[in-house]
């Protein structure tokens, strides 16, 4: 089990190896200097231009320079912030909390409606809850999270008045009133994200579960004289679930997507609201920092996702 | 006898899709949805005379009326005629850029299929680690570098529409290269390819007469799905700020301008969303009914 562990965690680095090529290749193929506007922007001494020059060795040959920025990277070194003069990679550290918080719980969120819509809709085939869920997740796989989660303001802040548009992560109230003051501002932005998601799920978990029902140890389980709720939920959910922890491991990249829009609706204070920011101010220091985040975020979970996946089936052998 | 032989000659390929894609009804009502908003976007303006720019700060935010069936913005410009022109915009990055995907796409899988070996190794190394990268914080970030010297150099609307349709055609091809490659790895073991080659067929003959028909459904099928995703990623770039320029009131840009306007002008916003979302749900309708109709077990 280590060893898998230690294996499958070892193919990630030529991933995030090739991920940081992407990234230079980018930044050196970017027409002229991307440093340029610098030399007009007040709010940077010259020092530091000079200092970022230095260290980006623009004037050196292609694979030196990208093994220094490389190596600076990795020892933690991701820059200065033009606008706030912050180090990049406290920036991001400070946001991240909030973001991997959206995401988390609308993971949860969606598995919560999307394990049990799928089900149903499988066991009671082409009836008509089977019909609302596939109906369902056709309309949530269209519909677009900006448009969502426009839709919501429209609806729970400007018309109904229950929920408040803006999120914030300083909240005066303590223990309970805090608690409901979160839960009040991570509402909408959580059932963006969750909507979208679990419509994906659904499908796929209902899927799953039609290839089970019709296995034999299901038509064995049903012959002992199972109650039929039982065979269901011990027999064939348990198995059918397997598969679905690759559709979630598939869909980390696309909801990391969406939290970015939906941070940029909500303007939840996470890093995908500071990607945008730092665009329409120019701070490339934090624009490639985010990236690389985003970057390493996906491969992490895609991980955690195959080990989870080993571990859930037992027919997977880990040498 | 003779009849029946002239109806058989008619029974193509193409006809017995077609035949199994009318009998799926969400497909087609998707299709007549979509050939309708693609109809109304080409044609409109030119029936539909009113300016898409005309300012009128006395009419601004105004709900639907007679003069403006669909109501105006905070400048007072007239939302049809916004909708039809920027759809466009929206329609046509969606359509060139699907086609693009789908030539680098079927060129890479086609090859990597085809060959085998080294090639293959590098291409499938380089379409996994794309895949793997998170795709809207990608494109952003070759937005935020490329857009300005492309612009300076061939002109806003121009530079704009070409970095968006390379973009998201170059970020579109790589499940179609893996579709594509696993195609061609079945159809070359197949006894008609081997004849072909007995007979000295050229690989690149071989490819593109022999191999891609067989492998033509598929494509199509991820070609229909495409339009939806570069769609859907275009209008989330001009949301974001990103995309095109307010002058050129894409889906997303219309969104983009409105979504302060959300307690004042609800139309404004519920218009350019619906269209988005109708459009993605027709192109999903019609994906779903390519697929069946194009499965040949399915006869």
């Amino acid at each position: 089990m280590t060893k898998f562990l230690v294996r499958r965690s070892l193919i990630a680095i030529p991933t995030l190896v090739g991920i940081s090529l992407v990234l230079f290749a980018i930044i050196a193929m970017a027409p002229g200097d991307p440093f340029s506007d610098l030399a007009q922007n007040p709010n940077v001494p010259p020092e530091l231009r000079l200092q970022l020059r230095q260290q980006l060795g623009l004037d050196d040959p292609v694979l030196i320079q990208y093994g220094r920025w490389a190596t600076s990277m990795a020892r933690g070194n991701w820059g200065v912030s033009f606008s706030s003069h912050v180090p990049v990679l406290d920036l991001i550290w400070g946001r991240l909390p909030t973001t991997l918080f959206v995401v988390g719980s609308s993971y949860l969120v969606a598995l919560i409606i999307a394990i049990p819509a799928g089900v149903i809709s499988a066991v009671k085939q082409y009836s008509w809850m089977d019909n609302l869920a596939t109906t369902f997740a056709f309309l949530g796989y269209s519909l677009p999270t900006f448009f969502t989660g426009l839709l919501f303001i429209l609806v729970f802040t400007v018309k109904l008045g229950w929920l408040p548009e803006v999120y914030t992560t300083n909240i005066q109230e303590t223990g309970w009133g805090w608690v409901l003051v979160m839960l009040r501002q991570a509402a909408m932005p959580v059932a963006v994200l969750a909507l979208f998601q679990s419509a994906e799920v659904a499908r796929f978990v209902r899927a799953s579960v039609l290839e089970v029902l019709h296995l034999d140890y299901v038509r064995t389980a049903r012959a002992k004289g199972l109650s039929e709720s039982r065979v269901v939920v011990w027999h064939v959910v348990r198995n059918a679930l397997i598969p679905v922890v690759t559709i979630l491991a598939l869909q980390v990249p696309s909801i990391f997507t969406g939290a970015l829009v939906t941070e940029q609706i909500f303007r939840v204070p996470g890093i995908g609201s500071l990607l945008i920011r730092s665009m329409n101010s120019h701070d490339t220091p934090v624009v490639m920092g985010i990236f690389f985040t985003y970057s390493v975020l996906v491969v992490v979970f895609t991980l955690a996702a195959d080990v989870l996946y080993g571990i859930l089936d037992p027919r997977i052998r880990y040498n | 006898m003779e009849a029946l032989k002239a109806r058989d000659a008619h029974r193509t390929l193409w006809s017995n899709a077609w035949r199994q894609f009318r009998r799926h009804r969400l497909a087609m009502a998707g299709l007549s949805v979509f050939t309708f908003f693609v109809v109304a976007c080409a044609a409109g303006p030119f029936v539909y005379r009113t300016p898409a720019d005309a300012l009128d700060f006395a009419r601004s935010n105004e709900g639907p009326s007679f003069e403006h069936p669909l109501g105006t913005n905070d400048r007072g410009e007239d939302m049809l005629a916004r909708v039809l022109y920027g759809g466009q915009v929206s329609l046509a990055v969606g359509i060139v850029a699907m086609f693009l995907g789908l030539v680098i796409g079927t060129a890479i899988g086609a090859i990597s299929g085809y060959f085998g070996g080294i090639i293959d190794l590098l291409l499938m190394r380089l379409t996994e680690l794309l895949i793997s990268l998170p795709q809207l914080p990608l494109l952003l970030l070759i937005v935020y570098f490329f857009r300005d010297s492309l612009r300076e150099r061939i002109g806003i609307y121009a530079g704009t529409f070409l970095v968006m349709v390379c973009v998201l055609g170059g970020l579109q091809w790589m499940p179609v290269a893996r579709l594509v490659r696993a195609a061609f790895l079945s159809i070359k073991t197949k006894e008609y390819i081997e004849a072909a080659h007995c007979i000295g067929v050229p690989p690149l003959r071989m490819i593109v007469s022999h191999m891609l028909p067989n492998a033509a459904s598929g494509i199509i099928v991820s070609g229909s799905l495409a339009v939806a995703g570069v769609i859907l990623a275009e209008s989330t770039l001009s949301f974001l700020g990103l995309g095109f320029p307010p002058d050129y009131p894409t889906w997303g840009r219309l969104l983009f301008d409105a979504k302060d306007l959300l307690a004042i002008a609800p139309h404004v916003v519920l218009i350019p969303g619906a269209m988005i979302f109708l459009t993605v749900l027709s192109i999903n309708f019609i994906g779903d009914g390519l697929r069946d109709a194009l499965d040949p077990r399915k006869l």
